[in-house]
């Protein structure tokens, strides 16, 4: 089984998980925005619903941000950890950049410890910069800094007892990395944003890419996957053993047309606040075609698009973005009731691989 | 409508002096909407670091968020060694990619000599398509000798600002109700 090392079991099908950024926004449709205490609780009550509907995954990102609410992501998939039993706990992601790999770690092996070998990492480097001056860093050394950490990150993940020295993290003798996770080491993957480049980094360092896709045609998200797997082979590495994953916009109901109505207002609304502007409409009325990358839409039309998506891009995982903007959780509740008894069967009888 | 007059230029006035007529233009003409003027030699903008433009601090902030809650956009621009001046790409710089999606762009040059006439179509224009604006065709190019002590001396330059705020006003009036249809039809 090629993909074992990241617990990625392809005869089975694509994995489908559901991810969060945290976000705190009001729901536009009632003008209204619930506590953040309720929020933290509704992300942990819908992890708990997605593991009884069949999903294989949860993750949690860090923004450290106004409009947002876990920031200490770690701690809300420690809680996640133990309120559940099967689903895979992960990040999206975990800003490693502003972090210590160190700590990273020994949360991250605490949380797949408490949930008996199921964390994993996407470590990333942040779309926005705040956080650069909030955690004391700066802001020229952008690249540099992830590179060196996730460097040090995976190297903690081969080896227990560390030697490192870089530029910004103390240098480590000796260095007894504790606790170690349940099953020997964490799957470590690394966030890619649309550009060839981008994965081909990720090529370079050897781990699984992880593709954030915020709406467009599955060719164009095609490209940076390729250039990763061209790599990866040019590099002498054989591209079926590194799994990777997509993440995007999710929404589910009864009618296309009412997917778009219901959700259009979250993303416009959330995105005006959180990115300074908000989502065309135009384009997210394409959002709606078989071929962009956008799974929003009725729950047939939403099995057609990710059984293409899995066609253009043989990928091993897609998360689904769906609370974003101050979604209710009465619709969350609907989409994972939607997910658990339509998409996920047809998705998973399609897309399940005969075992070698 | 918010309407926003961006003089490109740190140093100089004659562009600073036909933006001044611009806004009395507007403001006597369309006296319903909100009119900012932001002259660059008033302002001490950083350089773009490619962080999002609410993260700046200080005039840079003021300046990037100002063009962002704008519906339309006069540029005015002096040209300096053939091309726009470095502190008027910068602000495009410190803008998002897409960052005048739905906003109407205008265009107003001075310049040193005649010679010059075609560098905001050849150079202007890109940069305003490509950051998605809705951009006014023809544009007014003013010059040197239009000038006489912070004034405008020539009846038509000033004609011709005047052309330039009504064609800005139709099409930023048209596209928004063109907009505003269209979307309606999206039936979301």
């Amino acid at each position: 089984m090629s993909f074992e090392q990241y617990r990625i079991d392809d005869s089975k099908g694509l994995e489908f998980g559901l991810y969060t950024l945290g976000d705190h926004l009001k729901n536009p449709h009632i003008d209204k925005r619930i506590s953040p205490q309720q929020r933290l609780q509704e992300i942990i009550e819908m992890a708990k619903l997605a593991e009884e509907a069949g999903i294989d995954l949860i993750s949690v990102g860090e923004s450290h941000q106004d409009h947002f609410t876990t920031q200490a992501h770690s701690v809300v998939l420690s809680a996640i950890a133990q309120a559940t039993e099967k689903i895979k706990v992960s990040s999206s992601s975990t800003i490693i950049s502003t972090s210590d790999p160190v700590r990273v770690y020994e949360d991250f092996a605490t949380i797949d410890l408490i949930s008996g070998g199921r964390a994993e990492i996407v470590a990333g480097r942040a779309s926005r910069v705040g956080l650069f001056e909030l955690l004391g860093y700066d802001l020229h050394d952008y690249e540099e800094l992830f590179e060196e950490k996730f460097e040090l990150l995976l190297q903690i993940n081969k080896e227990e007892v560390v030697n490192w020295e870089g530029e910004f993290r103390q240098p480590l003798r000796d260095a007894h990395i504790l606790p170690r996770p349940l099953n020997g080491s964490l799957p470590i993957w690394r966030a890619v944003g649309g550009t060839p480049a981008s994965a081909m980094k990720a090529a370079y360092q050897g781990v699984p890419m992880y593709q954030a896709m915020l709406g467009g045609p599955a060719s164009v998200f095609k490209r940076p996957i390729d250039a990763y797997r061209e790599t990866l082979e040019s590099l002498g590495q054989d591209p079926s053993e590194f799994p990777v994953a997509t993440a995007g916009f999710f929404y589910a109901a009864d009618t296309t047309q009412q997917a778009l109505k219901e959700y259009y207002p979250h993303i416009n609304e959330g995105m005006k606040l959180t990115n300074g502007r908000g989502f065309p409409k135009q384009a997210f009325a394409q959002g709606a075609h078989l071929k962009n990358i956008m799974n929003v839409g009725s729950p047939q039309e939403i099995i057609e698009k990710i059984l293409y998506q899995h066609e253009t891009f043989n990928h091993q995982r897609y998360i689904a973005q769906m609370d974003f903007g101050g979604v209710p959780f009465d619709k969350i509740m609907r989409n994972i009731e939607l997910i658990g008894n339509d998409i996920l069967p047809a998705v998973k009888k399609h897309t399940a691989k005969a075992k070698a | 409508m918010n309407i926003t007059l961006l003089s490109g230029s740190t140093i100089g006035s004659k562009t600073r002096t036909a933006m001044n007529y611009t806004k009395d233009i507007i403001e006597r003409n369309y006296p319903e909407h909100e009119v900012t003027l932001l002259d660059l030699a008033d302002f001490e903008l950083v350089f773009s670091d490619g962080r999002d433009f609410r993260e700046y601090k200080g005039d840079t902030k003021v300046v990037t968020e100002t063009i962002m809650e704008s519906d339309i956009i006069l540029i005015g621009t002096p040209i300096f060694q053939a091309s726009i001046p470095g502190s008027l790409k910068n602000v495009f710089d410190l803008l998002p990619q897409d960052g005048l999606r739905d906003k109407t762009a205008g265009i107003l040059v001075t310049a040193g000599s005649a010679k010059h006439y075609l560098i905001a179509e050849t150079q202007l224009k890109p940069i305003l398509a490509y950051m998605k604006a809705q951009i006014v065709q023809t544009y007014t190019f003013m010059e040197e000798r239009d000038f006489y002590r912070k004034e405008i001396v020539n009846e038509d330059a000033v004609f011709r600002i005047e052309r330039l705020v009504e064609d800005t006003m139709v099409l930023a009036e048209t596209y928004k109700e063109a907009r505003r249809i269209k979307e309606e039809q999206y039936g979301f």
